[in-house]
C-alpha cells in the first residue's frame, strides 16, 4: 500500500528512482514494443534470406547469407496475374493514382471547409452531417452503382476511375478536417477583408491559406494513407492494367502456383508498406492528429 | 458576424449590383459540385443499392422489383449466418481487447516516463500499414508449415503446435490477433489524449487521502475517460463492419468459408457468384450496421457543437 503511494509520488514528481515497480513498467512497455515490432521484423528478416532458409525453419533468425534477391525479383520479376512483370508497375499505377487524388481531395475540402465555416447560409449543418455521415459508410453500399457509373463515364478499368473514386469518397474527411481547423480561425479578419473589396478567392488565399500549413499537412498525410493502402476499390475497379500495389500484392502472395515464395512475398509486402512507412517515420506527428480528429471529432 | 449585415453595409458603397450578387452565390456554387457529387454517389447510390436489393438482379442489374425476398433469402444462406456468428465473435472481441490493451498501454505512457517519444510512435505504426501488407506478414507466421510453430520446433520445443489459421474453428481468431495487433496502438492514443486531459491536481488530491494507485485509476481516473471509451467503441465497431482486407490477406475467407464476413459475403456473391440482389440486401443490412451505431453518435456530437 504505501510502496504504491509513493510510485505515484516519483512518477508525479521529475526525477524517477529506480524502484522496482519502475523497473517492471520498462519491461513491460519493451516487451509491448517488441510485440508490436515483430511483424515488421519477420517481413525485414526474411525478405533478404534465400528461400531454403525459411523453408528449413525459424523465421525469426537472422539470414545465414544476405541476399538482395528477393527484393529485386517482387521489384520486377515475379509472376503478377498473368505477367511476369513485379510489382514495379503496379507501384507506379498507386502514384500515379494517389497523387492526383490527394491533390483534388485536398483543394476540394479546403475550399468546402472555408464555405461551411465563413459563409454560413441556411441549412450548413445539415449539408456538413451529410458530408459527415459519408465518411463512415461500408463502401459495399456504393460498389454496384459505382461500377456501373464508371462504366457508362468509360473510364471503367483505368486509373482515372480510381481518381474520381478516390476523390469523391475521400471529400467527407478532407472537409471534416478544414471545416474544423477554420472552424477557430477568427472570422473578423474574413469579415474585414470583404469589408475592404477583397474578392472570395483572393480571401482565401492570402488570408486562410498562409495559416493552413498544419492542416494540409495533416489532410494529405490523411489522404496519401488511405488512397495508397486502399484495397476494396482498387479490387473492384482497377481490371488488369490499373491495379494498384496492393491489388498486385495480393495477387502475389494469394495465387501464386508452384513454389511460394515466402522472401519475395515479404519483400513486395514492404514495396507496398515503405511510401506510408516512410511518410509516419517523417511526419507521423501530423498522421496521429488527423486519425485522432477523424476519430474524436466526429 | 451575420453575413446580410455586411453584404447590405458593402452593397451601399461602391461595388456595382452584378458583381456584388455573383460574389454572394459564389461561396455556395464552390461548395456545390462537392455536395452533388455526394448526394449522387453516396446517397443517390444507397438508394440504388437499396432498389437493387428488390429486384431479380444477378449477372447484371434488372430493373424490375420483386419485392424483399432478397433479404429472406439472404438470411437462409449458411455463409451469411457464419458471416454474422464470425463479425459477432470478430466484432465483440476485437472492441474489447483494443480497449484493454490500449486503455493499459495509454496508462503505463502516461507514468512520465522516459523515451515517450519512441514508444509511442513504435505501438502506432500499424495504423500506417495496408492490411494486405501486415495481413501477408501474419498469414505467413502464423502458418504451421514455415511460421510460429516451425520456429518453436527449431528452437526445440517440439511439441509445440499452433495451426489455428488452418483449423476452421480457430481461424477467426487468428484474425482478431492481427486486426488487434494493427489497431491498439490508436486506441491507447485516443485513451491517451484523455489521460492529458484529467487534472493532475485531482490525482494529486486523492493521493494525499492515502489512495492507492489502482483505487486513483479505478474511481477517478477512468471514470473521466468516459468520452474516450465511447469514442473507441464506435471508432472499432465500424471497423470491424468493414473490415475485409485483412480477411482477404490473410484467410481469404477459408479454410473453406470458415472466415466469412458481411463484407466478403457481399463481395464474393455479388462479383464472383453473380447474385447482384442477394449482394446488395447484405450491403444493405451493413450499412444498416453501421448506421444504428453513427448516426446517434455523430447526431450528439453535431449538437453538442452548437453551444
Amino acid at each position: 500500500m504505501t510502496a504504491q503511494v509513493s510510485t505515484i509520488a516519483d512518477t508525479r514528481s521529475e526525477s524517477s528512482p529506480r524502484s522496482a515497480p519502475r523497473v517492471l513498467l520498462y519491461a513491460v512497455l519493451i516487451l509491448f514494443a517488441i510485440y508490436y515490432l515483430l511483424p515488421l521484423f519477420i517481413m525485414v528478416v526474411n525478405s533478404v534470406k534465400p528461400l531454403s532458409e525459411i523453408q528449413g525453419g525459424n523465421m525469426l533468425s537472422l539470414p545465414a547469407q544476405w541476399t538482395l534477391e528477393p527484393w529485386q525479383k517482387a521489384w520486377n520479376e515475379a509472376q503478377i496475374g498473368v505477367q511476369a512483370t513485379g510489382l514495379q508497375p503496379y507501384f507506379l499505377n498507386s502514384i500515379l493514382m494517389v497523387v492526383p487524388a490527394v491533390a483534388i481531395s485536398t483543394i476540394l475540402g479546403a475550399l468546402n471547409g472555408y464555405v461551411l465555416t465563413k459563409y454560413r447560409f441556411p441549412g450548413h449543418k445539415i449539408v456538413f452531417g451529410l458530408m459527415l455521415f459519408a465518411c463512415f459508410i461500408p463502401f459495399q453500399i456504393v460498389l454496384i452503382p459505382t461500377a456501373r457509373i464508371l462504366g457508362t463515364l468509360g473510364i471503367a478499368g483505368t486509373i482515372y476511375g480510381l481518381i474520381l473514386v478516390h476523390v469523391v469518397y475521400g471529400l467527407g474527411f478532407t472537409t471534416l478536417y478544414f471545416r474544423n481547423y477554420y472552424e477557430a480561425f477568427p472570422t473578423e479578419l474574413v469579415r474585414a477583408a470583404q469589408v475592404d473589396g477583397a474578392s472570395f478567392f483572393k480571401i482565401f488565399y492570402r488570408i486562410l491559406l498562409p495559416s493552413s500549413g498544419p492542416i494540409i499537412v495533416v489532410t494529405v498525410i490523411w489522404q496519401f494513407t488511405n488512397v495508397w493502402n486502399d484495397f476494396l476499390f482498387g479490387a473492384s475497379f482497377s481490371g488488369p492494367n490499373a491495379m494498384p500495389i496492393t491489388v498486385a500484392l495480393n495477387n502475389l502472395v494469394n495465387s501464386s502456383t508452384g513454389v511460394k515464395e515466402y522472401n519475395v512475398h515479404f519483400a513486395g509486402a514492404l514495396l507496398a508498406a515503405l511510401p506510408t512507412l516512410i511518410v509516419y517515420i517523417v511526419a507521423g506527428r501530423f498522421f496521429v492528429r488527423g486519425l485522432m480528429s477523424g476519430a474524436v471529432k466526429g | 458576424m451575420s453575413v446580410a449585415a455586411i453584404t447590405s453595409h458593402t452593397t451601399s458603397t461602391e461595388p456595382p449590383r452584378t458583381r456584388r450578387g455573383f460574389e454572394d452565390w459564389l461561396p455556395r456554387l464552390v461548395l456545390a459540385p462537392s455536395f452533388a457529387a455526394l448526394l449522387v454517389f453516396v446517397y443517390g447510390f444507397i438508394l440504388f443499392t437499396i432498389y437493387l436489393s428488390t429486384t431479380s438482379s444477378t449477372l447484371l442489374p434488372v430493373f424490375d422489383f420483386i419485392g424483399f425476398g432478397a433479404y429472406s433469402r439472404l438470411f437462409a444462406i449458411p455463409n451469411w449466418t457464419v458471416a454474422l456468428k464470425n463479425l459477432a465473435i470478430f466484432g465483440s472481441l476485437y472492441i474489447i481487447l483494443c480497449s484493454v490493451m490500449g486503455l493499459f498501454l495509454a496508462i503505463l505512457i502516461d507514468q512520465k516516463i522516459r523515451a515517450e517519444g519512441l514508444l509511442r510512435p513504435i505501438f502506432l505504426y500499424p495504423m500506417a500499414l495496408s492490411f494486405i501488407v501486415t495481413g501477408t506478414a501474419w498469414k505467413w507466421f502464423l502458418d504451421p508449415g514455415i511460421g510460429l510453430e516451425q520456429t518453436m520446433h527449431a528452437l526445440g520445443w517440439t511439441s509445440f503446435t499452433f495451426n489455428w489459421i488452418k483449423d476452421s474453428q480457430m481461424a477467426i481468431y487468428t484474425i482478431v490477433i492481427a486486426a488487434v495487433w494493427q489497431s491498439s496502438g490508436f486506441i491507447m492514443a485516443m485513451f491517451l489524449a484523455g489521460l492529458r486531459g484529467i487534472d493532475s491536481e485531482i490525482m494529486k488530491a486523492a493521493q494525499i487521502d492515502g489512495a492507492s494507485t489502482v483505487q486513483t485509476y479505478r474511481r477517478i481516473v477512468i471514470p473521466q475517460l468516459r468520452p474516450a471509451f465511447l469514442s473507441a467503441f464506435v471508432v472499432l465497431a465500424h471497423l470491424a463492419i468493414k473490415s475485409f482486407d485483412l480477411i482477404i490477406a490473410m484467410t481469404n475467407g477459408g479454410p473453406g468459408r470458415a472466415t466469412e464476413m458481411p463484407s466478403t459475403f457481399m463481395y464474393s456473391y455479388t462479383f464472383t457468384r453473380n447474385q447482384m440482389n442477394i449482394g446488395a440486401a447484405s450491403a444493405v443490412i451493413m450499412l444498416m450496421m453501421i448506421s444504428s451505431i453513427i448516426v446517434p453518435y455523430l447526431y450528439t456530437e453535431l449538437r453538442g457543437e452548437k453551444k
